[in-house]
């Protein structure tokens, strides 16, 4: 799919007759347009930018700083080790293993979350019921919950999947009521004075007007469930990507801390870009300008 | 004139006597309408304005089944309201579209309802069908007719909304406000299709507006509502040919002179006449000299 912003003149290159440094100077002003637009090439060069400048900083600081590797190892030293990692040792499984652990924790929670949010935000009697209950539990850390959790459920996969589903659930319930609170009231009262049934009305306006504000709910549950995953496989874990970095705290493996955490931040950017697409994909009545 | 007319002249469609609606409590208690009686007839169109918190919307939405009163009795059609019904369909100011659905899916949304799709036989499918194809002619739809709701002006969204609400062809028709957020050159040009179309459709109609102007155009009878307690201050006939309005009309010496009785009225019952006095008295204060 060809992006919208792609096919539009870039305003920062109109405004900008001829490289002059008054040219410049006025189109890096519209960079700092409030709410301004900005043309997919000035995005993703920025977005480069972003990503790039941190990396430099490393590796010069790495190189040049004089800092013991065990401290700071350079980008070159994570790489190498993610290399062995993946030929030495079981990366492709550790990831495989991760992945499962979070979906599976994160679909239980959204399994549950989404009905039960339905629920507490159509209804005021189910909100009064179950909604401070909620906020009460989701205070309460998800760490604190491991010895419960391997006392009830073991030590097994479940029990790793339970903490994840802790971590995520209460907050999840109660951002899908929010959702669902938000559908704009004139659109009920409408289906309403169209003589709509009570689960025609949940069914075909509360659910539908909710969706894309339901996607965007489980897209960033998915990125809280994946900080999750360290804490889950501190119990009694022998495997992951969470466990490994566990693991290489224990042997002073810095270079594989880095390894870990830097992978777990890829999967993730991965996943949230997915939903992004699914997003654009399933909902391209949100674009005013699309689908004409 | 027939029995049939003279019957149907004498009870009206809608009937309110003595509503009564109080919203909260004891001391905090705030009474919305007070007493408010109101006969429409068939195939009437009433304009009810006021100013802001006289309860004008409260009163529509009491009719449309949305709000309940407190004391007193709606009836629409004999029957006393208690709930909404496909009888009675309401047009709101904005955000009532479904943005999901393209316009044709809006309008036929009724058609994926239970309530009016008992009759599942081929000849009623097929006039549902012709239905909303004829409402989308009517209301000039047809080049958006496969466009979503956020893709059209305020107007067209608003003739989507109208057009939807008089798919099932109901025998009220309340509008809430409905051009409220239009710039004043579409309203115009809404006020005429309305018009028309409420002639057509022979619709009784209900409507809500704060704009006097809008009330005595679309009008036969005017309602005037008061503020704190909501109630009926008083009913203007309007002196104009009810089949035939044109633009021009808002220049008639008798269009414009029931006009400022009206605003003048709103001003007195919003106690607003002492604000002229507030500002020369400020101004007397400013410190220019």
């Amino acid at each position: 799919m060809k992006t919208n912003g792609a096919s539009v003149p870039d305003p920062a290159a109109a405004a900008m007759p001829a490289p002059t440094r008054r040219g410049a100077w006025q189109a890096l002003g519209a960079l700092w347009t409030i709410r301004g637009p900005l043309g997919a090439r000035a995005y993703w060069a920025l977005a480069g930018v972003g990503l790039l400048v941190p990396l430099l900083l490393w590796t010069l600081l790495s190189t040049f700083g004089a800092i013991n590797k065990v401290f700071l190892p350079g980008p070159l030293d994570v790489a190498l080790r993610l290399g062995r990692w993946y030929t030495e040792d079981d990366l492709a499984g550790d990831i495989g293993i991760s992945v499962y652990r979070v979906v599976a924790g994160w679909a239980l929670s959204a399994l549950i979350a989404l009905p039960l949010g339905l629920y507490i935000g159509t209804y005021r009697s189910v909100q009064a019921l179950l909604e401070p209950l909620t906020d009460f539990i989701r205070y309460m850390p998800a760490v604190a919950f491991i010895p419960l959790v391997m006392l009830w459920i073991g030590i097994d996969e479940r029990s790793k999947v339970a903490i994840i589903f802790i971590g995520t659930f209460f907050q999840m319930v109660l951002m899908v009521a929010e959702d669902v609170r938000r559908v704009p009231l004139a659109q009920i009262e409408a289906a309403q004075t169209m003589g709509a049934t009570r689960s025609e009305i949940v069914e075909k306006v509360i659910l539908a007007s909710a969706k894309p504000a339901l996607l965007d709910t489980l897209r960033i549950t998915m990125g809280w469930a994946w900080t999750y995953l360290v804490v889950a496989e501190l119990v009694a874990a022998n495997s992951g990507l969470g466990y490994a970095i566990i693991k290489a705290q224990r042997f002073l493996q810095t270079d594989k801390i880095f390894a870990g955490i830097l992978l777990i931040g890829a999967i993730g950017l991965a996943i949230d870009q997915a939903f992004r697409l699914l997003h654009r994909l399933a909902f391209p009545w949100l674009n005013p300008r699309g689908n004409g | 004139m027939n029995p049939h007319s003279e019957a149907r002249a004498a009870a009206p469609l809608v009937d309110c006597r003595g509503v009564y609606k109080i919203f909260g409590r004891g001391s905090g208690a705030v009474t919305a309408l007070q007493d408010v009686g109101l006969q429409v007839a068939e195939g009437e169109f009433v304009t009810v304005v006021g100013a802001s918190g006289c309860g004008k919307s409260t009163l529509l939405r009491a009719i449309g089944g949305l709000e309940t009163y407190t004391a007193g009795e709606i009836l629409v059609d004999g029957k006393p309201v208690r709930a909404p019904g496909i009888d009675r369909a309401m047009v709101f100011q904005n955000y009532s579209l479904y943005p999901w659905l393209t316009v044709t899916q809006n309008i036929r949304f009724t058609r994926t309802l239970s309530a009016h799709t008992r009759d599942r036989t081929s000849s009623s499918v097929e006039a549902a069908l012709g239905r909303s194809d004829a409402l989308i002619r009517l209301m000039g739809l047809a080049p958006a007719a496969d466009k979503h709701p956020n893709q059209l002006s305020g107007g067209m969204q608003q003739r989507v909304a109208i057009a939807r609400a008089l798919m099932s062809r109901p025998r009220i028709l309340l509008m809430d406000e409905p051009f409220g957020a239009l710039d004043a050159q579409t309203r115009e040009v809404m006020h005429d299709l309305i018009l028309h179309v409420s002639e057509l459709e022979r619709s009784t109609v209900i409507f809500v507006t704060h704009d006097v102007e809008e009330a005595i155009y679309l009008g036969k009878r005017v309602v005037l509502m008061a503020p704190r307690p909501g109630r009926i201050d008083s009913i203007y006939d309007v002196p104009l040919p009810p089949k035939q309005r044109s633009q021009e009309m808002r220049q008639a010496p008798e269009f414009l002179r029931l006009r400022s009785q009206i605003l003048g009225r709103i001003r007195e019952t919003a106690g607003m006449k002492t604000d002229l006095d507030l500002l020369q008295s400020l101004s007397r204060q400013a410190p220019g000299a």
